[in-house]
C-alpha cells in the first residue's frame, strides 16, 4: 500500500557546463509517495523548480526499465544507489526513509566529463566498441543460422556478458576509474562465440588499448561488479586479461603461430 | 496535392520482390561514394540501414538525440523476433507468416509489403547470428524457438527476456565498426528540428545540437527517418521518456502524408499506475499469461485481500468470455475486457485501477521452482517496481499504450510522398495494418534497414549521378534554420506559468480517455473540442526556464509536446472518420453482439493518408485502396 515519505533533503550537484565550477544545492521534498521511482522524485523536484522559475536539474534517463543504460547518478556515494543489481531508474523511494538527506552526484570519472549538472559524456565507451567490439559480417552474405551449432553453456556465458547495458556504473564505482568490466563484457560476449574467433586476438588487443587511452587501470578492487546493475561478473576481466596476453603472441605474423 | 502511388511491382505475390530487384537501377560501387545519405535515429531500423549503406560505399551521416546510438528504445523489446525458418518442422513457411501478419493486422496492411517482410525474415536471423547475437539455444546447439500470440507455429527467436537489447547491440556494433572506419559520421545528442524540401525533393535536414543549442543544416541526396513511434502522445505509455513524433511530424508538415494515425496498440499486461507523479508505465511480458489467471472480484464493494476472496466470489472474466483462448486471448481483446472490468468498479489495488494476474494455481500445479524458472526475472522486476512479491500476492496489471502502427505513409520502396525522404521501422505505417503481432516489430525494423532500404535507395539515387543538388547555403535551408531558431526562442519567450510536462499530462489524459482503448463518435468530438483550447493555452502559458545555449531538457520537451498536440488532433480526426472497428481501433458503435470488432470492408478497406494543410484540425484525407489478391478478406476470429 502506498505510504508517503516526508521531509527529504536532496543535496544535488549543479554545474552549468563542462568547464564551469560546480557546487551542491539543497532542495526539500515535502512529501513523496513510496511508490515513486527515484527519477520520478527528480521529476517532481524539476516541476517544482520550474514552478519557482528556476532551471530544472539536468540528468540522463530514457527507458526507465533498467535496460537502455542511459540513467546514472551517484546516490549517497553509491553508483545507482543502495539496491543491488538495480539501475537508478528502477530504484524506488520505498528504499529511503522520511527526514533523510540524499546526496546526488554525477558519475565521477575523468573519462566521463560532466556535460551539465548530473549529465556526463560517456562517449569513450563508444570509442572502445568502435575499435573492435564487433564481428565483421557485412549485410548480405551470412550463412544459415543453424550451420554452426553453439553449445548451450557457451551461448549462455556469452549472453551473461552481453547483458551489459553500458551505463558506466563500473567506471564510476572504481577507485581508479577503470573500464575493465565494461570492456571485458564486450570482449567476452564476442570472443566466446565461434563466430567471434576469426577476430578474437585483434579484437581484444584493439579494445584493451583503446580502453587504456581513456580510462584508469584495474587493480582488482571488485567495486565494479558490486555496482553493476546487471551483476556482470569480474571473471570476464580475467578472461580478457588472458586473451590480451595471448594476443601479443597471436597477433604477430602468421609464421610465428605455426 | 499528395499522390499515393504504392508502386507495387507486377507479378505473383511471391515474385514481386525478386522482380523489383531484377528491374531496379543500380549505382556502380565506385560511384556510391558520391552520394550522401542521412539516417535519423539509431534504433534497429536506423543502425542497420546506416551500417549497410556505409558498407555498400555511400557516405552516411547518422543523427541521434541520445548520447550513444545504443540507447534507442528498440533495446527494451523483451519477447523475441519472428522468422519463417521452420526450424522446428511445424509447418511454418513464408506464406504462413505473411498470412498471419495480414490477418493479425485485421486486413488493413498492404499485401506486397507484408509478403516481402516475411520473405526477408529468414535472412535477418542468419545476419544477426553471424554478427554474434547470442540467441537462446537448445542443448544440441541449434537455435531455440517459442510461440507467440496470433500464430500456430513456433517461429519466435529470443535472447532471454532481452531480445531487443541483443539485436540492437548487434546492429549498433555493426554501425560502430563503420564509424570506426570513418564511413559513417555520428552526430549524437543532436535532434532533427526540420526537413527541407527543394524543387519537390528532400534536400536534407535542420538539426539542433542539444548540448550547445546551435541550429545547423545538413544536405544529402536522400534522407531516412527511423525515428520510432508516437505512443508518448498518451503521456503514460511503455515508450521510453524521450520517444517523440517530432521528426515524423516535421516531415509531415513538409509534405509527407501521415497514414492511419488512429492505429495504436494497447498492451494488456502492464503494471498499473501507482500515483499521480508517475511518468511512465512498465510492460510485463505477454508470456506471463501462459500460466497466470486473470480475475477481478465479482463484487464492486469487495474489501478483502486477494487470498481471502473465495473462488465463488471471483470472476475469471477472460476464461468466462473466451473459453477456448481463455487467458491467452489476443492483445486488443484482453485489453478491452480489463478496461470493462475496471470501469464496472471491480478494479483491484489501492487505486482500483488494475486486474489480478494470479499465479497461485500455477504454483500449486507446477511447484514454485518451475514458476521461478519460467518467470523469475519478470517476478523480480515486478517486485522492484510494485513492492509486492508475486509468489505470495497476485500481480496487478492494466493495459497501456505500447506501439503505434500508424506513421508516415510510404510506398513499396519505403519512400514517403516526398521524393528522397524515406521512413523505416515504427516510424512508417507499412506492415502491421491495424494491429501488430507480438515479436514482429523487431522483424520489421531490421527488414527495412538491412534488406529493403539498401536496395530501394539505389534505385532513387542512380539517375541523380553527377547532377548538382542544393547545398546548405541554399535559401530554403537558411529559411528553415531561421524558422527553427525562432521556434525554440518562442518557447523561452512565452514565460507563462505551466511546464511542458503539465501540458503533456493534460494532453495525454484527453487522448487516453477519448482515443484510447475504446472510441466513440461523441467522445472523439469532445476530444476535438477540448484539444484546440488546450493547445492555445500551451502557446500562451508555457513556461520554459533556463536558456537555449546549453543543454535544456525542458526546452527539448516543449518542442516535442508542441508536435504531440498537433498529432493528437490528427489522431482523433482519423479515429472519427474511420467508421468501423479494426485491430487496435475499436469504435464502440461498430461491434457485433459478442462485443467483437466489426470491420466495414466495403467502405474502409483502405489506408487513410493525411495531407498537411497548415492546420491539423483541417488536414486533407486521402485514401489508398487496399487490394487483396492473395488472401481473402475474412472475419478475424481467434475463437
Amino acid at each position: 500500500m502506498s505510504n508517503h515519505l516526508t521531509n527529504l533533503t536532496l543535496k544535488v550537484w549543479r554545474q552549468s557546463g563542462p568547464n564551469a565550477g560546480g557546487h551542491f544545492e539543497s532542495y526539500r521534498i515535502d512529501s513523496i509517495s513510496d511508490e515513486a521511482s527515484f527519477l520520478e522524485m527528480l521529476d517532481v523536484l524539476n516541476e517544482k523548480l520550474i514552478g519557482d522559475g528556476r532551471e530544472a536539474v539536468v540528468f540522463d534517463h530514457d527507458c526507465r526499465e533498467g535496460i537502455c543504460g542511459t540513467c546514472s547518478l551517484m546516490i549517497d556515494g553509491q553508483a545507482h544507489g543502495p539496491q543491488r543489481g538495480t539501475a537508478t531508474c528502477q530504484l524506488h523511494m520505498r528504499k529511503f526513509q522520511s527526514n533523510q538527506e540524499i546526496v546526488i552526484e554525477p558519475w565521477r570519472a575523468t573519462a566521463f566529463p560532466i556535460v551539465k549538472d548530473l549529465m556526463v559524456d560517456r562517449s569513450a565507451f563508444d570509442r572502445i566498441v568502435e575499435a573492435g567490439g564487433f564481428i565483421t559480417a557485412p549485410t548480405g552474405g551470412a550463412p544459415d543460422a543453424n550451420l554452426i551449432p553453439i553449445a548451450k553453456p557457451v551461448a549462455d556465458a556469452s549472453m551473461d556478458a552481453a547483458e551489459c547495458i553500458g551505463c558506466g556504473a563500473c567506471v564510476a564505482a572504481c577507485p581508479n576509474g577503470a573500464a575493465n568490466l565494461f570492456t571485458s563484457a564486450k570482449v567476452a560476449h564476442l570472443n566466446l562465440l565461434p563466430q567471434g574467433q576469426a577476430e578474437r586476438w585483434s579484437r581484444v588487443e584493439a579494445m584493451v588499448e583503446t580502453m587504456d587511452e581513456h580510462f584508469g587501470s584495474c587493480t582488482n578492487h571488485g567495486e565494479c561488479e558490486a555496482a553493476c546493475p546487471k551483476s556482470i561478473s569480474i571473471d570476464f576481466i580475467a578472461l580478457m586479461n588472458k586473451d590480451y596476453r595471448k594476443s601479443k603472441f597471436k597477433n604477430r605474423k602468421l609464421i610465428d603461430q605455426i | 496535392m499528395v499522390e499515393l502511388n504504392a508502386k507495387i511491382p507486377a507479378g505473383d505475390i511471391a515474385e514481386k520482390w525478386d522482380n523489383y530487384k531484377s528491374d531496379m537501377k543500380l549505382v556502380n560501387p565506385n560511384n556510391k561514394r558520391k552520394f550522401k545519405v542521412i539516417v535519423v535515429g539509431s534504433g534497429l531500423a536506423g543502425a542497420s540501414a546506416a551500417a549497410t549503406l556505409a558498407e555498400l560505399g555511400y557516405q552516411v551521416d547518422v543523427f541521434t538525440f541520445h548520447d550513444s546510438p545504443r540507447r534507442a528504445h528498440s533495446i527494451a523489446a523483451q519477447g523475441g523476433i519472428n522468422a519463417a525458418k521452420n526450424y522446428h518442422g511445424d509447418g511454418d513457411s513464408v506464406h504462413r507468416l505473411f498470412y498471419d501478419t495480414i490477418k493479425g493486422g485485421d486486413f488493413r496492411a498492404r499485401e506486397g509489403n507484408v509478403h516481402r517482410l516475411a520473405q526477408v525474415s529468414v535472412n535477418i536471423i542468419d545476419q544477426m547470428v553471424a554478427q554474434g547475437v547470442p540467441f537462446a539455444r537448445e542443448y544440441g546447439g541449434l537455435l531455440d524457438n517459442r510461440s507467440f500470440g496470433g500464430a500456430q507455429v513456433s517461429r519466435t527467436f529470443y535472447a532471454r527476456g532481452q531480445t531487443g537489447q541483443q539485436l540492437l547491440l548487434g546492429a549498433y556494433q555493426q554501425l560502430a565498426r563503420q564509424i570506426g572506419l570513418g564511413n559513417v559520421r555520428l552526430f549524437n545528442r543532436t535532434e532533427l528540428v526540420d526537413t527541407v524540401v527543394i524543387d519537390g525533393r528532400c534536400a536534407g535536414i535542420v538539426v539542433r545540437d542539444l548540448v550547445t543549442g546551435e541550429i545547423a543544416s545538413h544536405a544529402a541526396h536522400a534522407t531516412v527517418l527511423c525515428t520510432g513511434g508516437y505512443g508518448n502522445v498518451f503521456f503514460l505509455s511503455t515508450n521510453a521518456m524521450q520517444c517523440n513524433v517530432t521528426a515524423a511530424w516535421r516531415a509531415h508538415r513538409q509534405g509527407a502524408a501521415f497514414a492511419n494515425p488512429c492505429y495504436t496498440q494497447i498492451h494488456p499486461t502492464c503494471i498499473p499506475q501507482a500515483d499521480d507523479t508517475q511518468s511512465k508505465l512498465t510492460l510485463m511480458s505477454e508470456s506471463l499469461r501462459n500460466d497466470g489467471r486473470v480475475w477481478v472480484p465479482k463484487n464492486a464493494d469487495e474489501t478483502r485481500s486477494a487470498d481471502q476472496i473465495p473462488e465463488e466470489d471471483r470472476d475469471y472474466y477472460l476464461e468466462r468470455l473466451y473459453p477456448s483462448f481463455g487467458n491467452l486471448a489476443p492483445r486488443d481483446i484482453s485489453s478491452r475486457a480489463a478496461k470493462r472490468a475496471v470501469d464496472s468498479g471491480r478494479g483491484v489495488g489501492p487505486l482500483k485501477n488494475g486486474v489480478y494476474l494470479d499465479f497461485s494455481a500455477a504454483i500449486n500445479r507446477l511447484g514454485k521452482s518451475v514458476v521461478q524458472e519460467r518467470y523469475g526475472n519478470l517476478f523480480e522486476m515486478y517486485e522492484r517496481i510494485a513492492g509486492e512479491n508475486p509468489y505470495d500476492v497476485p500481480m496487478r496489471i492494466y493495459p497501456a499504450t505500447h506501439y503505434t502502427m500508424g506513421g508516415l505513409w510510404v510506398d513499396y520502396e519505403l519512400m514517403t510522398t516526398v521524393p528522397g525522404l524515406y521512413a523505416a521501422g515504427e516510424a512508417n505505417f507499412s506492415d502491421h495494418g491495424a494491429n501488430r503481432l507480438g515479436a514482429s516489430a523487431l522483424m520489421q525494423g531490421l527488414a527495412d534497414g538491412y534488406f529493403v532500404l539498401p536496395y530501394t535507395i539505389g534505385n532513387y539515387l542512380a539517375p541523380m549521378l553527377n547532377k548538382a543538388t542544393p547545398g546548405v547555403d541554399h535559401p530554403e535551408f537558411k529559411a528553415a534554420e531561421t524558422g527553427a531558431r525562432a521556434r525554440y526562442q518562442q518557447y523561452l519567450d512565452i514565460k507563462g506559468t505551466r511546464s511542458p510536462d503539465w501540458f503533456h499530462r493534460e494532453l495525454g489524459k484527453i487522448i487516453w480517455d477519448y482515443c484510447g482503448m475504446e472510441r466513440t463518435e461523441q467522445g472523439l468530438e469532445k476530444a476535438l473540442s477540448e484539444l484546440p483550447p488546450l493547445y492555445e493555452e500551451f502557446q500562451k502559458d508555457l513556461r520554459v526556464t533556463g536558456d537555449g545555449a546549453s543543454i535544456n531538457q525542458t526546452l527539448e520537451k516543449a518542442g516535442r509536446v508542441d508536435d504531440f498536440f498537433q498529432l493528437g488532433m490528427l489522431m482523433c480526426k482519423d479515429a472519427l472518420e474511420r467508421n468501423e472497428s479494426c485491430g487496435g481501433h475499436f469504435r464502440s458503435e461498430y461491434q457485433d453482439e459478442e462485443g467483437e470488432a466489426q470491420r466495414d470492408d466495403e467502405n474502409f478497406a483502405h489506408v487513410a493518408a493525411w495531407e498537411w494543410t497548415g492546420d491539423p484540425m483541417n488536414a486533407t484525407r486521402h485514401a489508398e485502396e487496399l487490394e487483396f489478391e492473395t488472401i481473402h478478406l475474412a472475419k478475424r476470429s481467434y475463437k
